[in-house]
């Protein structure tokens, strides 16, 4: 919406709203009826905390929110650090044979449909006889989230000036330290939110999870799915409460990063 | 010698005792660093893929020169600047610094810093930052860095500045910054990449005269790109124009502007009326030059006495005066003076002069340019008017080239 516009027509403010409410109104039913101090899912007993005391009570459910958050932690980790050398890698190395290629290959799985890039990594760790469980569903959410790092850091790095790095080794920088001293504290936004944006796709990820998990180590969001289908209980609804909130938090740190990211220097970087 | 190759036989005196010094250079090595200009470019090539940049290019810059390289964009002056702040590697050819061939060394490593066009300031870092940056990098202790910095932001004028972040500064105070950095470790030679570009006009030339203030008073030698002429002339002491990667003249201002080495550089370097035309005769330092557009012109033979038949006359608007009748018989004294008729097709006020485009009978254009000396000048023409511009035969300059 443009900043000028101060008055809207009453099409504008329908469509807005009917907008709005196709995609927020499920999830405000959830956090409502994650008050619900009624038994059943559907029928409105009143407010209350009573199925968020149960969630801290639920040994199973707590164990896979822990496996979740840890798994979403790490592969977001290793997803950063091999996502930032691949970004600088294709913006800043030399122009050598197979330079498309690799950008596409590591682009492919932004468009590859999980269930298939589930279904290859079980392939590869039953191949490799790999005992699944922590580590299987991490690196699986590794290659996932990858991609999408690579593409925040490196639209970061295409917008900076590179006479910015020739200016520190003109004045005395190695390429190596001109990256440490110069590029890397103005992507370190870029970065940042690239980690918080591979955390959420981890900790949302029911698919990839499925086909690499082993027994006793469900995630959050297969642990939930299971209950699902023996009956929703209110519970269910209490956790993803939460869920959504920390990855509202998060993608709200993400957006800050980046718009003060592009804020430094120059021309903006999408998110 | 490559430079040998570049058909720039005969373009000016600097070029040519450069050619004589560095072949004396080569046959006797012994010969001590003192005789060394401070910079000497030496049948330097690069090419882009098959684009050759800068093409077999040959230069010698003294210690504490003003050096402007003039040019259109494209004619890879940018190149031969990247190439001496180390950012490229020439293809062929030696950059000596202090007779010491710096091509092979590494930006960080060459006693030359750069002045970025854009200025290239660090964002993330404080105006003290950005000058101590590279002075850190020296290893300098934290008290002289203290010392050098408070010193260079009293030498730009940005005192009080020292804690602001680049995007907190008007496009004239980075523009000191980058400067103040790039001079903050006292390189042997500052370059300086279309150093005013980016500055409105009225601030670009207090800043031109600025520069040349800083430039006397370190005695430091800076090399300045730019495709501004009138920066080039107002700053330089020595400008080498180019054009397709080759130098096509190097010298003074004065020289460049009076005495330009070929057509390009006169049509390229200020306003210029130019005729073809065939050397007819030859007589008492005259030769008489059969034109196309203008008849028979007059000019002084010039001190290299011209070879070829072929020809063209340059003359300056400047130098084409205009009167309604032609000039009365004493007003250049016993000079032969050519007088072009034709009829004012188009005047122009610019405020100090004022141009009128004479059209000959022959169908050619001739620009003059009249001072504007008096308020309330009597002396002016109307278009539709037939005059008589008039010049004499040391205002021309017969060109080879």
């Amino acid at each position: 919406m443009a900043r000028q516009v101060n008055r809207m027509s009453a099409f504008n403010v329908t469509s807005l709203a009917l907008g709005l409410a196709f995609l927020y109104l499920p999830i405000v039913i959830l956090v409502i009826y994650s008050f619900n101090a009624s038994r059943l899912v559907t029928v409105w007993g009143g407010w209350s905390l009573r199925w968020y005391f149960e969630f801290f009570n639920d040994r199973a459910m707590l164990d896979a929110a822990w496996m979740s958050l840890r798994v979403a932690a790490v592969s977001a980790t290793i997803a950063t650090l091999l996502g930032t050398l691949a970004a600088v890698g294709l913006a800043r190395g030399e122009r050598f044979r197979g330079r498309a290629l690799f950008s596409g290959m590591l682009y492919a799985p932004l468009v590859m449909p999980e269930v298939i890039s589930g279904l290859s990594l079980l392939l590869l760790f039953v191949a490799l006889n790999a005992e699944r469980g922590f580590w299987t569903v991490t690196i699986a959410h590794t290659t996932l989230t990858m991609c999408f790092v690579t593409v925040v850091v490196q639209s970061r790095l295409a917008s900076l000036d590179r006479s910015l790095e020739e200016a520190a080794m003109d004045l005395g920088c190695n390429p190596v330290q001109a990256f440490i001293r110069v590029t890397l504290p103005l992507i370190v936004p870029a970065i940042a939110a690239g980690w918080m944006l591979a955390f959420t796709l981890s900790l949302d990820d029911v698919v990839i999870a499925s086909f690499t998990t082993g027994p006793g180590s469900a995630t959050l969001p297969i642990r939930i799915y299971s209950e699902v289908r023996l009956g929703v209980k209110p519970e269910i609804n209490a956790i993803c409460t939460m869920v959504i909130a920390l990855i509202a938090v998060l993608i709200v740190i993400a957006s800050l990063a980046s718009k003060l990211s592009s804020t430094q220097g120059e021309s903006a970087a999408p998110l | 010698m490559t430079a040998q190759a570049n058909g720039k036989t005969g373009e000016s005196p600097e070029i040519d005792t450069a050619k004589i010094d560095s072949a004396v250079a080569q046959a006797m090595p012994a010969r001590s660093a003192d005789d060394m200009p401070l910079l000497r470019i030496e049948g330097v090539s690069k090419k882009f893929g098959t684009f050759p940049a800068v093409d077999g290019l040959s230069l010698d810059i003294r210690t504490g020169e003003f050096f402007a390289l003039l040019g259109p964009s494209g004619c890879g002056k940018t190149t031969l600047l990247r190439m001496l702040a180390g950012f490229e590697t020439p293809d062929e050819g030696r950059i000596l610094l202090g007779g010491r061939d710096i091509a092979p060394v590494l930006p960080h490593e060459r006693p030359v810093n750069m002045m970025f066009q854009n200025y290239a300031l660090f964002p993330h870092l404080s105006v003290r930052d950005n000058i101590a940056f590279g002075l850190k990098r020296a290893g300098m202790a934290r008290a002289a860095i203290d010392t050098r910095v408070a010193e260079m932001v009293a030498l730009v004028k940005l005192d009080g500045m020292e804690k602001r972040k680049p995007d907190q500064l008007s496009g004239g105070q980075k523009q000191r910054v980058a400067l103040a950095r790039s001079l903050a470790r006292r390189p042997k030679v500052l370059l300086l990449d279309e150093p005013l570009a980016a500055l409105d006009k009225k601030l670009r030339e207090s800043t031109q005269l600025e520069l040349m203030e800083l430039q006397r008073r370190l005695g430091m030698t800076f090399i300045v790109v730019t495709h501004d002429q009138e920066e080039a002339m107002t700053m330089a002491n020595r400008i080498g124009v180019m054009d397709a990667g080759r130098l096509q003249q190097v010298a003074t201002p004065r020289d460049l502007y009076e005495a330009p080495a070929s057509r390009w550089v006169a049509e390229f370097v200020g306003d210029v009326n130019l005729f073809n035309g065939d050397v007819t005769s030859r007589d008492h330092r005259r030769l008489t030059i059969a034109t196309r557009d203008g008849g028979a012109i007059v000019v002084s033979e010039p001190r290299e006495p011209v070879t070829r038949t072929v020809v063209s006359v340059a003359i300056r608007p400047e130098k084409v005066k205009m009167s309604r009748r032609g000039p009365a018989p004493d007003a250049a004294g016993s000079q032969a003076i050519n007088r072009l008729e034709g009829v004012v097709a188009d005047v122009s006020y610019l405020g100090g002069s004022t141009v009128y485009k004479v059209k000959l009978d022959s169908g050619a254009v001739v620009r003059s340019s009249v001072a504007n000396t008096a308020r309330f000048d009597t002396d002016t023409y109307d278009a539709g008017q037939r005059v008589v511009a008039w010049f004499t035969p040391d205002d021309c300059v017969v060109l080879e080239r």
